[in-house]
């Protein structure tokens, strides 16, 4: 049996292709993916992310747990709604997932996990608690709402006016609590601007409802995997794993050395890593002629040896196909790709690939 | 919600066919065939006189979601493929039947297509 949303009935309705995601039954689909990825590009659309998991990190040792579970550094959140992308490690550097983080109070931050890792993350972190003063509670109680594009904030103030002063007033990456249950925040994985709204399960349809009488209208998995791919986000399970070190995988950037006494899991294996040498990364690639770039295909870069592309698709914004690949350590700019037996030609370019509606590439 | 023209003939891997009444077919895939791949954004046609076996794989329809071969339905040579779908995959969804249609091939032996029923039922078993 699969698990279903507080939304189920909502997609349905709004005639859903629902497929088997990770053990949900969740809309891929309301129609066309092209259509409703552009949607979110040029005005606003919505997604239903409800299985996604929150978790709350209460008591007065939550920030010194979280400096030691979190490869970034939750210290330096200072300012309370501020977010921070981060792994979470295992001793060997691998990524058990990546999650959202948002500060609120000394002793009490909110994370958003995946949902297919939900299970294993929460065991992860009830296993590293012991000796922190620390409680961590599931809010499976919480649907999530995601709303996108360049007219979503409007979209949502309209929708919501009893929060349209505090949310106009709140920057990227920030989150407005509105009473512990309800909570929002300026954040998202789609490459624009926009909200995620958790709320209690049983107000996830009326809020539906009233962003679709609005003109939000719904986007599915499907739009929201093409969207985080040109926006140049990683995908967990997919991008990188509990085998592939942040090193590895694009994700440099989240990892937080400077303060030199704080012993976060996994950072000695990045350090030895680092030490031996980095032997490959993540980078954009674009196909310069017709096709599509799927997982697993071959990269070859000529003088380095191979990679593999990790994820990939046709660029609805850009019109032609995009990907991330781990391929060797180096500086080439070209490679070739095996499609089907032929060998052709990609430019490697740094993501993001499109970032506000706007393309990134040269 | 079923679309599967009666004067067609098919075949079990989401083909259809249609006897042009001069010793060709016309060639293309089904309307449950793209709705289940969804958006087009790639197809790869056979070459004009290549020859094709039975159920040789001989062309590609790629969606946002998945690549899918195509395979030939029966055994002939091709006598057109479709531009203008290489430059429009989108037709395939918009009109699989008609301005979708995918190659055109010499047919002397149609026995191995199943009939629109015979379909109908494979597509009522997807769900």
């Amino acid at each position: 049996m699969l698990k279903r949303t507080p939304l189920f009935q909502s997609h349905v309705d709004a005639g859903a292709r629902m497929v088997d995601f990770g053990g949900w039954e969740m809309p891929v689909n309301y129609g066309s993916q092209i259509e409703e990825h552009h949607l979110v590009r040029r005005a606003a659309g919505m997604f239903d992310v409800s299985h996604m998991c929150v978790v709350d990190v209460n008591g007065s040792g939550t920030i010194p747990f979280l400096r030691r579970l979190l490869a970034n550094d939750v210290a330096r959140l200072t300012q309370s709604g501020k977010a921070l992308y981060s792994c979470m490690l295992n001793p060997e550097g691998g990524v058990i997932d990546d999650l959202i983080v948002y500060y609120m109070e000394p002793e009490w931050v909110r994370i958003v996990v995946n949902a297919g890792t939900a299970d294993k993350d929460i065991a992860w972190m009830q296993l590293q608690a012991e000796g922190f003063a620390v409680s961590i509670e599931p809010r499976r109680e919480l649907a999530m709402i995601a709303v996108q594009g360049p007219e979503a904030r409007a979209k949502v103030h309209a929708v919501l006016p009893e929060q349209a002063e505090a949310l106009t007033a709140l920057g990227r990456f920030y989150a407005h609590n509105v009473d512990g249950m309800t909570f929002i925040g300026r954040t998202g994985y789609t490459g624009e601007d926009g909200y995620e709204i958790m709320l209690p399960a049983h107000e996830a349809p009326g809020l539906w409802q009233r962003l679709l009488d609005a003109g939000v209208l719904p986007a599915g998995l499907g739009a929201r995997d093409t969207l985080r791919l040109e926006a140049g986000m990683n995908l967990y399970g997919q991008d990188m794993d509990e085998n592939t070190s942040p090193l590895i995988s694009g994700l440099a950037w989240t990892l937080w050395f400077k303060d030199a006494g704080r012993d976060f899991i996994g950072r000695a294996a990045l350090e030895a890593e680092q030490a031996t040498g980095v032997q490959q990364r993540l980078v954009g690639l674009v196909l310069e002629g017709k096709g599509v770039l799927r997982a697993h295909q071959r990269v070859v870069v000529e003088g380095a040896g191979e990679g593999e592309i990790t994820s990939g698709t046709f660029s609805p914004t850009l019109g032609v196909a995009i990907a991330l690949a781990r391929i060797p350590v180096g500086e080439a700019s070209h490679c070739q790709v095996d499609i089907r037996g032929k060998l052709l030609p990609a430019r490697i370019v740094a993501a993001p690939f499109v970032r506000d509606g706007q393309s990134c590439l040269a | 919600m079923s679309n599967v023209p009666a004067e067609l003939k098919y075949t079990k891997s989401h083909e259809w066919v249609r006897d042009e009444g001069d010793g060709t077919v016309t060639v293309g895939i089904t309307h449950h065939a793209q709705e289940l791949l969804g958006d087009m954004v790639f197809i790869e046609l056979p070459e004009v006189e290549r020859e094709l076996a039975a159920e040789e794989e001989c062309a590609v329809v790629e969606s946002v979601k998945a690549a899918s071969d195509v395979y030939a339905p029966l055994a002939g040579v091709v006598t057109a493929a479709n531009d203008a779908v290489v430059d429009a995959p989108e037709l395939v969804n918009q009109d699989p039947y008609g301005d979708g249609w995918l190659w055109r091939m010499s047919a002397d032996d149609m026995s191995g297509l199943i009939d629109a029923e015979a379909y109908q039922a494979i597509v009522d078993a997807d769900g």
